[in-house]
C-alpha cells in the first residue's frame, strides 16, 4: 500500500475533520491532494503530532480529530501513547503510517523493520481500539469503523517507504498556522 | 511535606485568573499542591503527561483550538522540553506559560538538582525566552498575569521561576 493511496481513500472524510499531520512525506503528499484550511502541517517537533492532537481533541470535544503519524515519529514519543490512552478522547483517531524507515532523511530503517510493533505497543499502553492493516481495503474499513465506534484508535497502516520527491511545498509554515486557528475559531462562532 | 499549600493557591488562583483552562503537568515534589488543586477542580483539564515535551504539543494544540494552558514542570523538564520548544513554539510562534520549578539553586540540598539549577537561566538566555521570578507571594499574581499577557501578545514561550523561598517553607 501506498501512503498517498491510503490518505486519498480516506480524504472525503479527513475534509470533515481536524487534521495535525507530521512533516515530510504526510504533510507533501495530502497537500499534493489537496490543501485545506482544517489541515495542520507540523514540519519539525518530531513525536508531537500526537500530543497537539490530543490538546485539541481535549481542548474541543465536539470536533473530530484525526492525527497521521509516522513510525519514526512516534517511535520519538512513545510517552504520547500513554497520555493519549490515558485521557482516551472519543474523537481523536491516531493513523500511524508505518513504513518502517526514516524515509526522509536516506531511508534509514526504525525499529518497526526489526520487529517493534507500534499497534501492539499502543494496546498495552492501554488504547481502547488498535489494529494494523497493511491493504487499502483494510485500511479503510478500519478508519470508518474507528469514525463510527467514536472511540480512541490507533490505525498502524503498513505503507512502502516511498514518498515525494520534494518535501517543500508553497504553503509556508506560518500562514498554514494562522489560517488553522482561524477556522478552528470559525468553527466555534458558527456553532 | 514543607510545600507551601498557601503559595500553591496562590499560584493556583492567578492561573485560573488568567482563564487558564488546561494545565499539563508532572509530577515532582514543590508542585504537588498545584497539581492536585487542577486534579480538584472541575473546570480544569489536568493532562498528566509521561514527559514534559508531549506539554509543549499539548499546549500548542489548546491554543490553536482556543484554549488558553499552563505547563508545570521542574527545570528537568524544561531541559526536556527545549527540542519542542524550538521546533514547535518558536517555529510557529506558539505562546506557552511554563511554570518552572527552580531547583539546584542557593539552598538545595539535592545532589542531584544541582547540575540542572545551573543550567536553566543560561539556556532561558540563550533560547531567548523573557522570564521572571516568582519568590514573594505579594508578586504572584500580577507577574503571572504579566507574563500570559506577554505570551500571548508576542505569541511566544515565556517562563516564571518558582523559587525555594516561595515553593518551600523550612
Amino acid at each position: 500500500m501506498l501512503r498517498i493511496d491510503a490518505m486519498r481513500a480516506i480524504y472525503p472524510e479527513l475534509e470533515q475533520c481536524v487534521v495535525v499531520t507530521i512533516m515530510g512525506a504526510v504533510s507533501a503528499e495530502l497537500q499534493s491532494i489537496g490543501h485545506r484550511p482544517n489541515f495542520f502541517y507540523l514540519q519539525h517537533a518530531m513525536g508531537l503530532a500526537s500530543s497537539m492532537g490530543l490538546g485539541i481533541a481535549l481542548s474541543r470535544p465536539e470536533l473530530p480529530v484525526v492525527v497521521l503519524d509516522g513510525d519514526g515519529s512516534i517511535l520519538m514519543n512513545l510517552g504520547s501513547l500513554t497520555t493519549l490512552a490515558r485521557y482516551r478522547p472519543t474523537n481523536l483517531i491516531h493513523i500511524v503510517f508505518d513504513n518502517e524507515s526514516l524515509l526522509s532523511v536516506g531511508g534509514f530503517p526504525t525499529a518497526t523493520s526489526t520487529g517493534s510493533d507500534i499497534a501492539g505497543m499502543a494496546a498495552s499502553a492501554g488504547i481502547p481500539n488498535t489494529c494494523t492493516v497493511d491493504n487499502l481495503g483494510a485500511f479503510s474499513d478500519a478508519f470508518a469503523t474507528a469514525r463510527a465506534v467514536g472511540e480512541l484508535t490507533t490505525i498502524v497502516a503498513k505503507v512502502e517507504a516511498k514518498g515525494p520527491p520534494v518535501f517543500l511545498t508553497d504553503l509556508p509554515l506560518l500562514e498554514n498556522r494562522f489560517q488553522f486557528q482561524r477556522h478552528l475559531r470559525n468553527l466555534r462562532t458558527t456553532g | 511535606m514543607p510545600v507551601s499549600v498557601k503559595h500553591s493557591q496562590l499560584i493556583y488562583d492567578a492561573l485560573k485568573a488568567c482563564d487558564v483552562q488546561l494545565v499539563s503537568a508532572l509530577p515532582e515534589t514543590w508542585l504537588v499542591h498545584l497539581i492536585r488543586m487542577a486534579e480538584d477542580d472541575p473546570e480544569m483539564t489536568l493532562v498528566r503527561l509521561a514527559k514534559e515535551e508531549e506539554g509543549v504539543g499539548i499546549s500548542a494544540g489548546a491554543h490553536l483550538a482556543g484554549v488558553k494552558s499552563a505547563m508545570l514542570m521542574q527545570n528537568h523538564g524544561f531541559l526536556a522540553s527545549i527540542n519542542g520548544i524550538v521546533s514547535l513554539a518558536h517555529l510557529y510562534h506558539i505562546p506557552l506559560l511554563m511554570l518552572i520549578s527552580y531547583r539546584g539553586e542557593f539552598g538545595e540540598r539535592d545532589p542531584w538538582q544541582t547540575q540542572g539549577g545551573m543550567s536553566t537561566l543560561p539556556l532561558l538566555h540563550s533560547l531567548g525566552i523573557p522570564y521572571d521570578r516568582l519568590d514573594d507571594p505579594a508578586h504572584v499574581a500580577r507577574r503571572i498575569a504579566k507574563a500570559q499577557t506577554l505570551a500571548e501578545s508576542s505569541l511566544s514561550p515565556v517562563a516564571l521561576l518558582l523559587g525555594r523561598d516561595l515553593m518551600w517553607e523550612e
